[in-house]
């Protein structure tokens, strides 16, 4: 009888402890039937406070319009698509830990995929105001879907990057919505099968849809999942690849490049572990759930950063050196100067970017550092500030010289309109993120208990004893008692 | 279907490895399993249990190409017919620049229809009842419920799955209707079958 599947004993339990199905459940569902801690009700002050300091924030700039930002002449993008640009990456984590290491077999991702796609959703949510109140007339913002009309036949324009991200950026909020949520009905029957209040018992009840955990279910259920992964597999590519298509196509020096579409795509998923990390590290700890995301799965995806930052490094380099050899004079002067040159009015940003994202990764090649509670968290908060300049460095200081020497633009700063409302998307983030820790299973309880006998560290123990027996027994009678 | 009241031998099972053999024993002595209903997926339980293999990806294939169809159709048409632009004396049908919508709507349409799809085939809804055998099958463990007919005797199939490694075995009265499942018709009828 061979049911369950082997894994090598020299892999590292993902699950610590003596855990047994029973013991999974509780563990993870007990935080939602507390009452939430006093730094929850802190944390969800501040966001809120911040989530209505943006929502004033957006209120200006919708009433006197997009003159509350300073946006100058040259500069029409500059922390609106650079807050968007920076949102959209970091969404981009969660599906990848659900989807892509779904597919690759990746153990590890059981503890961290609940949490990672609901980071992505929230992510999502968040880029997506940056373009919708960019328009400035917000409540024409349907125009941008293409609808039979009466306005003659008017259509968007299906040839535009733009119109292509309107379709990337709304697909991948739907499916990563379905997926995720999808995944967290039998967990949430789970919560419901052992709901003593009354709140809980309709809330659960209704979220849950009425789940029994039927075999013929879970077989669909498994299917469902298996196909989802490999849809969103592309999908997640498409979307940074698209949104770095809003730059490439164009003709701007700085923009033009081809480059674009797969450096896009290891920015966002660099940027992405990254946020996981500095949110898990918090959760794991304010939940207690440091046996279900264990060292080795923050060592893990210290393991992502490093490779990913040394993709981005390698890109950056790829495009400098290749600004020079193409022999643009335009594009050379946007590295040279705009860029590199420590000297221009940006060129700070670019060094601060070079430094956050490919310099200090570097030092995870350290499995001791790598294995560091304090010195993951605050690399996780280095890169994104990081990838943050990386968007502003490309934005801005591809845009505040222009062609012609007389219009290049003063020196840009952002307004507190501007400010606010990067930080009102804080605050929605964080908001939407300490409601679902506490009031659902932020780590996959089904998913757990179907690797809890593979990778549990009791059943590993079990299994070496097991094994030990065995080639005793073999080296016995085999070895010992052979006739040749 | 509803009215009519059923008859349910229900034993539950804490560990899968006892489970297994006792779904090929109540199948041999030639038990109708109405269903079981495990915490997580089991792996191999579908085909122990003699269901077929679902063809939900099937429909997520074919949700797939509709929306694939419908983007290039509806793009094309939009494009060469009601709205032909001139983009710097391009051809109208631009095919290489509907790459990135015509993927989207592919996308979008299969995970869509697809999820809609598995919530209608498995009666999944909010607000939807449905009738639990057991409150820890989604806990911890495994329960398997046995259909009765007039001609079962309920107290020889209770010691049956005793036997088997039931920990607790009971009979319940249900009464019929889609809250209780119709996977019994999918089943299959046992064979001897390597690897259970």
């Amino acid at each position: 009888m061979s049911l369950l599947k082997y894994e090598s004993q020299q892999r590292e339990p993902l699950i610590d402890g003596n855990k047994d199905y029973h013991q999974v459940t509780e563990d993870i569902i007990r935080p939602i039937e507390m009452k939430p801690s006093r730094l929850w009700y802190i944390g969800f002050f501040i966001s809120v406070s911040l989530l209505l300091f943006g929502v004033y924030s957006v209120y200006r700039e919708v009433t006197y319009g997009i003159g509350q930002w300073n946006l100058n002449k040259t500069i029409g993008w500059g922390w609106d698509i650079t807050n968007f640009v920076w949102w959209v990456g970091i969404g981009h984590a969660g599906t990848l830990i659900s989807a892509i290491l779904l597919l690759f077999r990746q153990g590890w991702r059981t503890g961290v995929n609940r949490a990672a796609e609901a980071m992505t959703i929230f992510a999502v949510m968040c880029a997506g105001q940056f373009p919708i109140w960019h328009m400035g007339r917000v409540w024409m913002a349907f125009f941008v879907l293409p609808y039979p009309n009466t306005r003659g036949p008017l259509w968007v324009n299906f040839n535009s990057p733009l119109l292509w991200d309107v379709f990337a950026v709304g697909t991948y909020f739907t499916v990563s919505l379905l997926f995720w949520y999808s995944g967290l009905i039998p967990d949430l029957a789970t919560v419901r099968d052992r709901a003593k209040t009354k709140f809980r018992k309709f809330f659960y009840g209704v979220t849950a849809f009425g789940w029994t955990g039927s075999t013929k279910h879970w077989q669909r259920h498994e299917s469902l999942s298996l196909v989802l992964a490999g849809l969103a597999t592309p999908l997640v590519l498409s979307v940074h690849t698209i949104v770095s298509f809003d730059f490439a196509t164009s003709v701007v020096p700085g923009w033009h490049t081809t480059i674009f579409p797969p450096y896009f795509v290891a920015g966002a998923i660099f940027s992405g572990f990254a946020m996981v990390q500095t949110l898990m590290i918090v959760v794991r700890k304010v939940l207690n759930l440091q046996d279900y995301i264990t060292m080795g799965h923050i060592d893990a995806m210290n393991k992502v950063i490093v490779l990913t930052g040394s993709i981005v490094g390698c890109a950056y380099l790829t495009e400098l050196f290749i600004a020079w050899y193409g022999q643009n004079p335009y594009e050379w002067y946007a590295f040279k100067e705009n860029r590199a040159n420590l000297f221009t009015p940006y060129g700070w940003s670019y060094w601060l970017m070079m430094f956050c994202n490919v310099v200090s990764p570097q030092l995870f090649w350290s499995r001791k550092l790598r294995r560091n509670i304090t010195v993951t968290f605050f690399m996780s908060i280095i890169v994104n500030i990081g990838m943050w300049f990386e968007r502003f460095v490309i934005i801005v200081s591809s845009v505040y010289r222009d062609f012609l020497p007389s219009a290049w633009s003063t020196y840009y700063s952002p307004s507190i309109w501007e400010v606010g409302f990067y930080l009102g998307t804080f605050g929605l983030f964080f908001t939407c993120f300490f409601i679902f820790a506490k009031y659902f299973p932020v780590i996959a309880v089904a998913e757990i208990k179907a690797v809890l006998k593979t990778s549990g560290e009791n059943y590993k123990a079990k299994m070496t004893e097991m094994e030990k027996a065995d080639s005793e027994k073999f080296y016995i009678d085999e070895v010992l008692h052979a006739h040749h | 279907m509803a009215g009519g009241i059923k008859k349910f031998v229900v034993g539950s099972f804490d560990d899968e490895k006892v489970l297994f053999p006792a779904v090929k024993n109540v199948r041999k002595a030639g038990y109708k399993i109405h269903d079981v209903y495990t915490p997580f997926p089991v792996h191999g339980l579908d085909h122990a249990m003699g269901i077929r293999e679902t063809s939900l990806h099937t429909a997520g294939f074919i949700f797939g190409i509709t929306g694939t169809t419908t983007a290039l159709a509806g793009i094309g048409w939009i494009f060469t017919r009601d709205w032909p632009l001139n983009f710097g004396g391009k051809p109208h049908f631009d095919l290489p620049a509907w790459i990135p919508i015509t993927f989207e709507l592919t996308v979008l349409f299969s995970a869509v229809g697809m999820v809609l799809t598995f919530c209608y085939l498995c009666n999944l809804a909010p607000f939807i009842k449905k009738h639990h055998f057991h409150p820890r099958a989604t806990d911890d463990l495994f329960v398997m419920a046995i259909e009765c007919t007039d001609k079962t005797n309920d107290a020889e199939v209770q010691a049956f799955l005793q036997n088997a490694g039931a920990q607790e075995v009971n009979v319940q009265e249900v009464e019929t209707g889609w809250w209780i499942g119709t996977y019994d018709r999918t089943q299959k009828l046992y064979k001897e079958e390597k690897g259970y």
